[in-house]
């Protein structure tokens, strides 16, 4: 850990990078080793042993047959510049220079309404402390001199970045890493930002080409496949050596897909797919 | 001359005595409340000293003492200034003890006493730890899942990290590969099982006082037909001491030889002091014990199957690892993760280091295919093409992919002709010349359930192109499907695939990144299988290394008995058992049956059980209950950690302490023995001092302390110890080892660990097999095989008998030609409990794979009031209990009502475990997943159903039968079961 020099506006970002969580849950342990049975006066008081840690690692699946895929979303306190547990109880939460948001420990003995005051559910109700308790971003090891939180010390495959930089540049990074909030429409101004959070808020339409060659079933691989909506081709994919394509990203909610499959030597194929679940088509045969 | 020199060296003890118990507190610590009379004398009583110790200081006179409590007798003035020299040759001592010439004559509590006090004046001085801004201070510990720093603020450990190197620590590794430079984080990456265990030390299931079962009655009515639903009571160490003491002696006299049976789990506390190899050995030995032998539990397939293809025995059946990362990452095309879960099991001991660099091949375009039952993390995290395959049915699968090699000329011909044998055997086999069923992708389908086409994309692929095998966890062997019926089988197909596609070839070889790191082979630290202080030569690695380089006194467990660990119910139960041994020396040193009881010994009438649960980790386990409480057991001893599995089964519990409250050394990941050079799968090879971070909680103690207490009852508490403390023995295996080169004692103690540097680049050990490939000598950095077992000039070739890859072994031929089971020809025999066993699907139609844990490690870290248990993916909180999770199907969900995080039966003729349902589709039809290792069980009788756990202990339900016949691998992956919404009882169950 070596100190860093702030800079007067610098304050702190967190980000996560969703395609290299692989829901070890380090992140969650760590949190609990920092706060299980230790009262930090002025940052936090202890943490419940069990039960809802102040991270929380989502599961988000799609897909069936052998065309699936998860992606694990780790969701913290976002320390919003516009926060509506601040909002909520000014007495009680603050708003650090440095960005964080700090739920004061004893001022805010017995306000289980903060639980519902965070549209993000990020705030746990600690039944033993009678207190309302967020993720710190380990404020206490940071004015210390420690340059990053727990959860992003123990993380293997470094899901977690923190940042400490000023608004602006921290925005030019935004745009740059085409970083993203969780909710954008409850406008509260995260401090936490997103990486690749696509596959967790997208759908997909995929399946596997087979065809008949000399009479025998086989895998089409380099069939072209168009998808097709409102006459309209979106994309295009070949198949991979198992037949296998995949068009991801897809974020419509209404409509069908139809699914055109050509390869030389072989009939055309058609499917369709309903716009806004991700779809294994399964098996389609070119020629029937 | 010298005799002067021995009375200023008498005359100097008393005045180090009294400075240190002044200095330091460990040292009045230890005196504590005991005081007592140390006389060191010439044996002719020409010359002597004696010292009164206590608290309040040391008195002393030469001369001799009317009554001393201790005598050191000292043959004659030569011995007793080589042995009483404070920088004494620790062999010199040794070979004075050794030979009588040095006697401790007393209370062995008292001489052991003695003996650590005064190199406590020594090691008392030694500072460790450092101090942080906020008033704690940083220690250093090791486990099961990577190296931490521990804070520790007013005697409590206030968090625990992963280690980040410093600049002063050693460079790390640095591999080029297709243009893009790869070096590993400076920072040690560590398991959740190391992550929660601030909250494994400080539990409520923590055991803080010795107890004895409250109806237990050693002089009286014992009760065994109680044990497991009656409570327990306090005592002291006193009580407990002599209780297992006393029986101990009863059992020699009443039964004679054998009747002791010491029995431990593979994995709990990490440590070359604290061990089962270790430090229960080396008090077996004293004891003299029947030996409850493990099987290879985690190779079996590897081990009973592969070795015999290609050597390897010594390996446990499974493939040596060097200079594979660079290779494959350099070379290889694709990975074929089979069986293979890297990111659920981390090879072993490993933290999460392989993880980088997989995703490194990831970045590389290295293309990924997974070959499992489920759609495991390893594939969540990597992406790749998903394979499912029914449990079992994988020997099938190998066979139609050879097929499809054959018939299409995808294989290396060159190869086969001239570093295999066997092949045009196996060829008629597979094309069906044989048996007249061709091995074709259609014949596979409705064993494995993959459509034809799937397998000939898949057989095209990897055979025209550079394929690394990811077998098993590990990428070099192991792996579920070889704990299945057809376990033997399948590692046999992986390694004649590997044949045909030219192992050992640039980019050819078994591996998932896993291992092979490129660091320094030649530095030589102990593992902990590498005998630790046990002093044995036969059942541990000791020999080669530790034993030569480290004087002590050897130790030897004079009964010959032994139990085969899968079968212990039965040889207490019926009074019978036979096995077959793990023995890595030879091929041929499987095949030695054994039975128990052996000639001549007593049949066992005592249990001492050493740590963690066997319910959760032994096939059908349900078995155990009953032998437990069977009459001929007269005492059942469990020494552990906590109030879990086996310990709720026996009459005296002895507390033992987590390596966080006493001394220890190891090495990062080094196993010994077993896995030569399992420090591979690092980024960084580091030794470890594992400091005590914080007092002993309760009245527990360190084994090492535990099985002093108890020999000292016996009278060779002096033996066992040879003086020591844990810190000193960790300092005798530091001077021994390759550290003792590199940095001082007290500089590595106070740092708390030492990284070794990475093996030059220029000396790089090259890839495995590279030099079979290339018909060279053999360049692995390994002892194996045996000088001896070379079929032809050492170096050259394998340790098969034609030192080829033999597609047909020789050593099967030698051995059993006719076996059905385990034929030479490697047929397939679908599974015995599968979906070919059509009565038993017809009742019980879902395979159930219960694979190694991915949050814990076995049973450590799994309950123990740890926060492991909130993990969702590890249990579930349904109404204020935790459960195991169950992973299934949703369309199997679906069909049976069942909601995700329902509870459900799961159960079989053997039983049933009540599961929080998970459900999803990454588990296929037909199957359900979930982890082998609870380490909570709670059995109950229903009386709809029988025994009932609700713990988790799913090996109650699975099969106990062996792999084949002729061997003791366990196949649990082969189970059959049936689930549904659970629905409570009417009226409260009764304890099972």
């Amino acid at each position: 850990m070596t100190q860093s020099t702030p800079r007067p506006t610098a304050r702190w970002n967190l980000i996560v990078d969703v395609a290299l969580c692989e829901n070890c849950n380090n992140c969650i342990l760590a949190t609990k080793d920092e706060y299980v049975g230790a009262d930090f006066p002025g940052y936090s008081a202890g943490h419940a042993r069990h039960g809802r840690s102040v991270i929380e690692i989502t599961r988000h699946m799609r897909g069936s047959g052998h065309m699936v895929d998860v992606t694990y979303v780790p969701r913290l306190c976002n320390h919003c510049d516009d926060a509506p547990c601040i909002k909520a109880a000014p007495d009680a939460v603050r708003k650090r220079d440095d960005g964080i948001v700090v739920i004061d420990p004893v001022a805010a003995k017995g306000r289980k309404d903060l639980v519902g005051a965070c549209p993000y559910g990020a705030i746990v109700w600690n039944e033993e402390a009678q207190l309302p308790q967020n993720w710190t971003f380990d404020a206490h090891l940071l004015d210390q001199g420690w340059t990053e939180p727990r959860c992003a010390h123990s993380c293997p495959t470094g899901v977690f970045t923190s940042v400490k930089a000023d608004d602006a540049e921290m925005t030019r990074r935004v745009d740059a890493e085409r970083l993203e909030t969780i909710r954008p429409e409850l406008k509260t101004r995260p401090r936490v930002w997103y990486k690749n959070l696509g596959r967790a808020k997208s759908h997909f339409v995929g399946g596997a080409v087979i065809g008949k060659v000399q009479g025998v079933t086989e895998c089409i691989e380099g069939a072209e496949v168009a998808l097709i909506a409102d006459g309209q081709t979106l994309a295009t994919a070949r198949t991979d050596a198992f037949g296998d394509f995949k068009f991801d990203g897809l974020t419509r909610t209404t409509g069908d897909y139809t699914v055109r499959i050509t390869r030389e030597g072989f009939p055309p194929a058609t499917a369709k797919a309903k716009a806004g679940v991700p779809t294994y088509l399964g098996e389609l045969s070119l020629g029937g | 001359m010298d005799l002067l020199k021995l009375k200023f060296i008498l005359f100097m003890v008393s005045q180090v005595l009294r400075s240190s118990i002044k200095k330091y507190g460990a040292v009045r610590k230890h005196i504590g409340k005991t005081r007592a009379v140390v006389q060191v004398k010439l044996r002719d009583g020409s010359l002597g000293r004696w010292y009164d110790i206590s608290i309040d200081g040391v008195k002393s006179k030469a001369g001799l003492h009317a009554k001393p409590d201790v005598i050191v007798d000292i043959l004659d003035v030569d011995t007793a200034l080589a042995f009483l020299n404070p920088n004494a040759d620790q062999a010199e001592i040794i070979h004075a003890m050794k030979n009588f010439r040095v006697l401790l004559i007393g209370p062995d509590h008292l001489a052991v006493w003695f003996a650590q006090l005064m190199n406590l004046t020594a090691s008392a001085k030694l500072e460790y730890g450092a101090k942080m801004p906020d008033g704690s201070t940083r220690y250093t510990q090791n486990g099961n899942g990577g190296p931490t720093f521990v804070y520790v603020k007013d005697g409590k450990i206030l968090r625990i990290t992963p280690i980040d190197l410093d600049p002063s620590d050693a460079p790390s590794f640095v591999i080029r590969a297709r243009g893009k430079t790869f070096s590993p984080d400076r920072r040690v990456s560590i398991n959740p099982h190391a992550q929660t265990l601030k909250s494994m030390v400080y539990s409520d299931k923590r055991i803080l006082y010795p107890m004895k079962r409250v109806d237990f009655d050693p002089n009286g009515a014992r009760n065994p037909q109680n044990r497991g639903k009656s409570g327990y009571v306090r005592i002291s160490w006193d009580e407990a001491f002599d209780m297992v003491g006393n029986e101990i002696k009863r059992q020699r006299q009443v039964y004679g030889p054998g009747a002791l049976a010491i029995w431990h789990g593979s994995h709990h506390q990490w440590g070359n002091v604290g061990y089962y190899l270790s430090a229960l050995l080396r008090f077996g030995n004293l004891l003299g014990f029947t030996r409850v032998h493990h099987n290879p539990d985690s190779w079996e397939g590897w081990y009973w199957g592969a070795t015999h293809h290609y050597g390897n025995s010594m390996r446990v059946g499974v493939s040596g690892m060097y200079g594979l990362v660079e290779d494959c990452l350099k070379e290889a095309e694709m990975i074929v993760f089979w069986s293979s879960d890297p990111e659920s099991t981390n090879g072993y001991a490993a933290g999460y280091e392989g993880t980088k660099r997989r995703l490194w091949a990831k970045d590389l375009g290295i293309e990924m295919v997974h070959i499992d039952p489920n759609f495991n993390p390893t594939a969540q995290l990597f992406g790749g093409r998903w394979i499912p395959i029914r449990p079992g049915t994988d020997p099938a699968l190998s066979l139609a992919i050879m097929n499809v090699w054959i018939n299409e000329g995808l294989y290396d011909k060159d190869y086969v002709a001239n570093r295999t044998t066997g092949f045009e055997e196996w060829r008629d086999y597979v094309l069906g010349v044989e048996d007249g069923v061709p091995k074709t992708p259609e014949w596979q389908a409705d064993e494995t359930g993959i459509p034809a086409h799937v397998v000939r994309a898949l057989a095209r692929k990897w055979g025209n192109r550079k394929v690394y095998l990811g077998a098993g966890g590990p990428g070099i062997g192991f792996g579920g499907a070889c704990r299945n019926a057809t376990g033997t089988q399948f590692a046999r197909n992986l390694v004649m695939m590997m044949a045909m596609q030219g192992l050992g070839k640039p980019g050819v070889n078994f591996g998932n990144l896993q291992y092979g790191t490129p660091l320094d082979p030649y530095f030589w630290f102990p593992g902990y299988a590498e005998g630790g202080i046990s002093g044995e030569l036969q059942w541990t690695a000791a020999a080669p290394h530790t034993y030569c380089r480290m004087p002590h006194i050897l130790s030897m467990n004079p009964v010959q008995q032994m139990v085969p660990r899968q079968r212990l119910p039965e040889a207490i139960i019926d009074g019978y058992a036979r096995g077959y041994p793990w023995d890595g020396f030879s091929n041929e040193a499987q095949f030695q049956a054994y039975e128990y009881p052996k000639p001549g010994y007593s049949k066992i009438h005592m249990l001492y059980r050493y740590g963690t649960s066997t319910f959760g980790t032994i096939a059908k386990s349900g078995r155990y209950i009953d032998m437990f409480r069977h009459e001929s057991i007269d005492m059942v001893v469990n020494q552990a950690i906590w109030m879990e599995g086996d310990a709720h089964f026996a009459d005296v519990i002895l507390p033992a302490c987590t390596s966080f409250e006493r001394w220890d050394i190891s090495e990062v990941a080094n196993s010994g023995g077993y896995i030569h050079h399992n420090t591979h799968g690092l980024n960084h090879r580091m030794v470890m001092m594992q400091h005590k971070c914080i007092e002993p909680l309760g009245e527990s103690k360190s084994d090492y302390d535990i099985f002093t207490g108890i020999l000292n009852r016996m009278g060779t508490g002096a033996m066992f110890t040879e003086g020591c403390s844990d810190l000193d023995w960790a300092r005798r295996l530091f001077m021994a080892s390759d550290a003792s080169k590199r940095v001082k004692w007290a500089d590595f103690v106070k740092k708390g660990y030492y990284v070794v540097p990475p093996e030059p680049e220029a000396i790089r050990t090259p890839r495995n097999y590279g030099w079979f490939a290339e018909g060279r000598p053999k360049d692995a950095p390994e002892p194996i095989p045996m000088p001896s077992q070379w079929s032809g000039d050492f170096l050259k070739g394998l340790s098969t008998q034609s030192g080829k890859i033999e597609f047909i072994p020789n050593s099967l031929k030698r051995f059993d030609a006719v076996d059905p089971e385990r034929n030479p020809l490697n047929r397939y025999v679908p599974s015995w409990e599968g979906p070919r066993t059509e009565a038993l699907v017809k009742k019980f139609p879902v395979q159930m794979i219960s694979t190694h844990s991915r949050y814990s490690f076995h049973t450590y870290g799994d309950g123990k009031d740890s926060t492991i248990n909130d993990i969702k993916d590890h249990r579930v909180n349904v109404g204020g209990r935790l459960y195991w999770v169950m992973r299934i199907n949703d369309e199997d969900a679906k069909a049976r009502g069942i909601a995700h995080n329902d509870l459900i039966r799961v159960f079989n003729d053997r039983g049933s475990v009540v599961c929080a349902a998970d459900v999803s589709p990454l588990t296929m039809r037909g199957v359900c997943k979930t982890y082998e290792s609870s380490a909570e069980s709670d059995f109950q009788h229903d009386p709809r159903y029988g025994l009932v756990d609700f713990g988790g202990c799913v090996n109650i339900l699975t099969p106990d039968r062996p792999q084949t016949r002729n061997t003791d691998g366990m196949g649990s992956n082969a189970c059959l079961v049936q689930f549904e919404t659970w629905t409570p009882p009417e009226h409260a169950l009764l304890r099972a």
